[in-house]
């Protein structure tokens, strides 16, 4: 017969396994990190255009360089996080966790270039925060669940920076910035030391 | 006590059986190559395994092809399932009855 530690190791396989397969736990807190740092110097640029200039082309391109500045190191560090737990970072759970991200992603990028055409800027930076923060909230059911509460502030700062006209910017830095610090330096801690 | 090893089935006494089993567990269908990443298994070694859970009736395939390739895709039967519960029930109950 055998003995305890031999069962409990088979239900910690069993639950590993499933965990495993159904959550992508490569997401990287450090990519985090460098995502709000982008965000803060994107912000502070913005704020230059915007208050100085009022030039929109430097401002979409702050904008776009911010984005794949921060998806390129997000694959980037989750590539690597994956081979150290020895995974494919590709594998179905990312597309899952991808695809469910991507239609309120989708969606508010298209609200947002009609915002534009209509001429209400001001609710640009507004709307990327909602649908950002219902995107990173779909995806708290397909990697680490503390990712919620991270949509949950983006979504709260977008309203706010809705409401209060002229915070606008300001909110996203916090949201985009701040928050993505937060929330990286928390998963680096708690789950990749 | 007897009874209760008696419920623990002989398909899963393999750590990797047990794998395959747990990881369709929670995904409706898998192809062979997403259970090769997640088990980290040979190829040899993963058909063995599955072939002899098929054997059981504890997993099914799903033969359709992507574009021109083929494709399979392994999902849990209601047998497997059961039989999965039951086993996972009987490890809790041994761990609690020696505790």
């Amino acid at each position: 017969m055998k003995d305890d530690q031999y069962y409990i190791q088979d239900i910690a396989v069993m639950r590993s396994m499933m965990e495993r397969s159904t959550k992508f736990m490569s997401v990287s807190g450090l990519a985090g990190i460098l995502a709000g740092i982008y965000a803060l110097a994107g912000a502070l640029i913005a704020h230059q255009y915007l208050y100085t200039e009022g030039n929109l082309t430097g401002l979409v391109v702050t904008a776009i360089s911010v984005l794949i500045l921060a998806i390129g190191s997000a694959v980037f560090l989750s590539r690597k996080k994956a081979a150290k737990r020895r995974e494919k970072a590709w594998n179905p759970t990312a597309k899952r966790l991808v695809v469910n991200m991507a239609v309120p992603l989708v969606a508010g990028g298209l609200l947002i270039l009609i915002v534009m055409a209509n001429g209400l800027f001001i609710l640009m930076a507004p709307c990327t925060l909602i649908f950002y923060g219902l995107a990173l909230f779909n995806a708290g059911k397909f990697t680490y669940e503390e990712i919620k509460g991270l949509g949950l502030i983006q979504i709260a700062l977008g309203l706010l920076g809705a409401s209060f006209t002229g915070y606008g910017l300001l909110c996203w830095a916090a949201g985009f910035g701040l928050a993505h610090i937060i929330y990286g330096m928390y998963i680096h801690y708690r789950y990749e030391r | 006590m007897k009874l209760l090893i008696e419920h623990l089935h002989k398909a899963f006494e393999s750590r990797i059986r047990l794998g395959i089993m747990s990881v369709l567990a929670v995904n409706d269908s898998l192809d062979f190559n997403a259970l090769k990443d997640y088990l980290d298994v040979t190829d040899g070694n993963l058909a063995t395994h599955l072939k002899s859970l098929e054997k059981e009736n504890f997993i099914s395939v799903k033969k359709s092809f992507v574009g021109r390739k083929p494709n399979t895709r392994y999902f849990m039967t209601k047998a497997g399932k059961k039989a999965f519960d039951d086993h996972l029930k009987a490890l809790e109950k041994l761990i609690k009855s020696r505790r």
